[in-house]
């Protein structure tokens, strides 16, 4: 009782939101960003180009030359100022308005920054650098979009990563003994992607069957189905591959008409390889068919919620199936980028967890097919900047540089967008009653 | 009205669950245009019979007539067909998708392979205007309150032509008010020619809505009963098969000295708003204090703050003296409180372990039980077998699976796991929550022993009888505040609904 009689108030305390961890980093950042900017030579200047022009040739486009040092110290500046508003709580809708649209500027900028900073002194290709981007972040896109047929509805696919390698296995295989009969060159290309692609579907039925059919974990069964990639593929190509010359032709440019003849992106972006093209059709594809028609309503159904669609007469375990074999099909698109698109060539393991990084984009994506494209280009533009950054020979290890979209990637994701959530279904056989 | 014609028939349908005879040769009749009520505790089979009619069981033995043919039902597709639609105990709603897309869902209107949510928001339009179901159709399902997704349910059955409708238990979450919407939803129905089966085991809705009744007891059906000449001793009667004390019987209270103290509390819920505003109240040894209150007022987070299980944004609570602000909810158990909490499924018991597991969720790493390392299952077993038998759980096996003994002998687990131990302080949330009248009769009984016994008890419940008939202090939650507290002698219905409501004393009065 008489403790009860006096009782404390309780310190007013601060909280510790997410918002607030943002503007923290921003301000670091930006300090980080004021100082080092402070220690450059104020003469220096980063061109930013965008066409590639031989000697002597003028580009139809300007260049843009931006002065480093003020530049870098004005958005140090900017990042300081924002991430200080966002740190205070602010009573008015008007003021929050303000200070969270600074916060999407900065990150919008962020980019470029990069880009700049890293250049300091040199002259950058921007078309070049968005083009690569685009390129690299084909696999991983496609894959990603694979993830999300499957796991949409209700079975997780980590077998990505396997299918892509089985694809591009025996898409190059097929290429490869094709070559010796007369057929026209295009035409054992489409053969051999076909292939890759029935590939994909039939390691896919192989997921389907162990856990649709059996129940097997389904991480269990991805795992299953990765290993044996690994096993299957290098004895594949140990026995037939090794004995000769094993090179082929990659599959040749595609120039999209009208398209391909505007000024500098007609040729970086809308001239380029077929399956490049085929992530925005795979794209539309995904996105229209989840969103738009009564089968992407079902698997999304099936997804959440089995019992509840299978109460209205859908069959669960036949959407589980389609959509497993044909988020393997698509896996086994991507993985023919790597062995017919890319490189013309088969190697052990090729793959190099691309499977698993459009896995992460996947989810980055919230399951979506817009963003696990907008997070693979994102992966992309981080390749792409690690390998421009090696041909221009910066100060700093490249690495560090290379992984600057990762990370904000993450802060992007844990601040902007919160914690994704999957399918709710997702990983659990379905069993009726 | 007994003369209308019969729609669904059911004849000597028997259903085996292995070791379970769960329907023995049951034959009902529901006729057209009526609401035929069917009354059983839990584990009576009515559920596992809704489901057989469904199509989502399949019968041993016996036949159902639709509109006096038999029929074949292998799958929901084929009850549909028949026009059969059923709201099911648990909504077999999509949480992520919008009211028009769960409607819609397995009889989607299209154009090629595209969607037509417009033309199917429109029926939808229709249905809502036509039975009076007000709902959004673009609204996200995981939006709406679950009164609401009711009547989502309703509008999915509707629009697939159904005119048998089996609503299984849907009064067992829903608010009194809500209730009342509901039934006059049905009026509607019926009058639009809809004949509805309904199950319930609260015997008061029974009477009230339904036009015959059909009672069953394990598995069998018991009885017929017309509810112009029943009572609810009558049919409480029928259903567990004896005479069952609808009154709680109890002696005065002999309260003692203070158990609970708590100051100025304030709580918060997961959104970081306050749920709980400066609440303050005591409680004595050997007597219950009730909070009435509509579910959502703060109850919830109240207890929760009182067990551990949330962090209190301000103010201090004292539990036998002892300052328990924020403590782990292992210190407030072992300092004498026993929890009997809202959600059993999510918070009472672990569903995957055995019985004999769930009764030592507390007490599992104490002498008794175990020595520093491994626990002593023979020495747990002991102590399930004895408390199965006490507090009657059945069936009386202790490897059983928690998960899958019906909810009042998951309820019956937790009451045996929580008034065994030696506690001074008992705190139960919704102990009664959807079970049959034999557990609630059980139930509280033991919660009056405990009382007897000198514990202080704190009885949060949004069933407003369950507070009158055993509290011996009411308290009114409104909004995260307490405002007001009366000795039983004065809280009558009138007044308490009235608090709840959250009008307070001196607006009545007129004082202000």
């Amino acid at each position: 009782m008489t403790a009860a009689s006096k009782p404390k108030t309780s310190r007013p305390s601060i909280r510790v939101t997410r918002k607030r961890i943002i503007a923290l980093l921003l301000i670091l950042l930006g300090l980080f960003i004021f100082i080092e900017a402070g220690r450059l030579d104020s003469e220096l200047i980063t061109t930013l180009t965008f066409e590639s022009t031989s000697l002597g040739e003028e580009p139809t486009v300007g260049d843009i030359p931006v002065p480093t040092a003020p530049y870098l110290i004005v958005i140090g500046l900017l990042f300081i100022v924002s991430g200080g508003l966002n740190l205070a709580e602010w009573r008015e809708l008007r003021h929050r308005r303000i200070s969270l649209a600074l916060l999407a500027v900065c990150g919008a900028l962020f980019i470029p920054t990069v880009i700049i900073a890293a250049a300091a002194g040199n002259e950058t290709n921007l078309t070049t650098i968005i083009a690569e981007s685009l390129r690299l972040a084909t696999p991983l896109a496609i894959g990603a979009f694979a993830g999300i047929w499957c796991e949409r509805a209700g079975v997780v696919n980590i077998a990505i990563e396997g299918m892509m390698l089985f694809a591009a296995c025996f898409g190059f295989t097929t290429l490869f003994f094709l070559r010796a009969t007369p057929l026209p060159l295009e035409t054992a290309q489409l053969l051999a992607v076909i292939i890759a692609v029935l590939a994909g579907g039939l390691i896919a039925l192989l997921h389907g069957w162990l856990s649709i059919t059996f129940r097997t974990d389904q991480i269990v069964s991805g795992t299953v189905i990765n290993i044996l990639a690994v096993g299957v593929t290098s004895f594949v190509r140990r026995e037939y591959l090794l004995s000769t010359e094993a090179g082929a032709a990659k599959l040749g440019n595609i120039a999209i008409p009208i398209l391909s003849d505007l000024p500098v992106i007609g040729e970086a972006i809308f001239t380029n390889q077929p399956i490049f093209f085929m992530m925005f059709v795979m794209l539309a594809f995904t996105h229209i068919v989840m969103f738009y028609t009564r089968w992407g309503l079902r698997t999304r159904a099936v997804g959440e919620h089995p019992h509840a669609a299978d109460t209205l007469g859908v069959n669960v375990n036949r959407t589980r199936w389609t959509n497993v074999f044909i988020s393997g099909m698509i896996a086994g698109l991507a993985g023919a980028w790597f062995s017919l698109e890319a490189t013309g060539s088969f190697n052990d393991g090729m793959t190099r967890g691309a499977g698993f990084i459009a896995l992460a984009a996947m989810i980055f994506g919230k399951w979506t097919p817009i963003g696990a494209f907008g997070a693979a280009l994102l992966f992309g533009f981080s390749d792409s900047l690690g390998i421009r950054l090696q041909m221009v020979g910066v100060g700093f290890p490249v690495q560090f540089l290379q992984m600057v979209p990762y990370a904000v990637t993450l802060v992007v994701l844990a601040g902007f967008i919160g914690r994704a959530s999957p399918p709710k279904a997702v990983g659990q056989p379905y069993v009726k009653e | 009205m007994t003369t209308a014609p019969p729609v669904l028939e059911v004849r000597g349908i028997t259903k085996r669950f292995p070791g379970v005879l769960a329907n023995d040769n049951i034959n009902l009749t529901l006729r057209k245009g009526q609401v035929l009520g069917l009354l059983g505790e839990n584990g009576a089979g009515k559920s596992t019979l809704m489901n057989l009619i469904y199509g989502l069981y399949k019968p041993d033995e016996g036949e159902i007539f639709v509109g006096g043919q038999p029929v074949e039902i292998s799958g929901s597709k084929d009850a549909i067909e028949h026009g059969i639609g059923m709201v099911h105990q648990h909504f077999q709603l999509v949480d992520v998708l919008t009211v028009t897309e769960n409607v819609m869902l397995g009889n989607e209107s299209v154009s090629g392979p595209f969607l037509r949510r417009d033309r199917a928001r429109r029926e939808i339009q229709e249905l809502s205007r036509e039975y009076g179901l007000d709902v959004d159709p673009d609204a996200l399902i995981s939006d709406l309150p679950v009164g609401i997704q009711q009547r989502v349910e309703i509008i999915k059955a509707l629009y697939r032509h159904a005119d048998i409708l089996i609503l299984d238990e849907p009064t067992a979450v829903l608010t009194p008010q809500e209730t009342r919407g509901l039934f006059k939803i049905m009026r509607t129905l019926l009058d639009k020619g809809v004949s509805i089966i309904f199950i319930s085991h609260k015997l008061k809705e029974i009477l009230e809505i339904c036009d015959e009744v059909v009672v069953l007891r394990r598995g069998a059906v018991a009885g017929h009963a017309d509810p112009k000449e029943s009572t609810e001793q009558s049919l409480a009667s029928l259903m567990v098969g004896r005479d069952v004390i609808l009154e709680v019987e109890k002696a005065d209270a002999q309260p003692g000295d203070e158990i609970l103290n708590i100051v100025n509390l304030t709580v918060h819920d997961d959104r970081g708003l306050p749920a709980v505003e400066g609440v303050s109240f005591s409680l004595q040894r050997g007597e219950i204090l009730g909070i009435a209150g509509v579910q959502g007022n703060g109850q919830t987070e109240l207890v929760e703050a009182l067990t551990g299980m949330r962090p209190v944004a301000s103010g201090r609570f004292f539990i036998k003296g002892q300052d328990m602000t924020n403590a782990s909810p292992r210190k407030v158990t072992e300092c004498g409180v026993g929890h009997v909490p809202e959600d059993r499924q999510r918070d009472g018991l672990v569903a995957s372990f055995s019985v004999m597991h769930n009764l030592v969720l507390c007490t599992y790493y104490q002498d008794a039980f175990s020595n520093s390392i491994v626990v002593d299952d023979r020495a747990i077993a002991e102590n399930a077998r004895e408390l199965v038998g006490q507090y009657d759980v059945r069936p009386p096996i202790i490897n059983n699976i928690a998960g899958e003994l019906s909810g009042g002998n998951q309820q019956k687990v937790i009451v045996a796991r929580e008034f065994s131990r030696d506690t001074e302080l008992l705190i139960a949330s919704q102990p009664t929550r959807g079970l049959d009248v034999g557990s609630i009769e059980f139930i509280h009984k033991q919660i009056i022993r405990m009382r007897d016994e000198g514990d202080g008890v704190l009885l949060v419940s949004s069933e407003l009888d369950e507070v009158l008939s055993l509290a011996d202090r009411v308290a009114v939650m409104f909004e995260g505040e307490i405002i007001d507290i009366l000795p039983i002698e004065e809280a009558d219905r009138d007044t308490v609904g009235l608090r709840m409501a959250g009008v307070r004393e001196a607006a009545q009065g007129g004082a202000a």
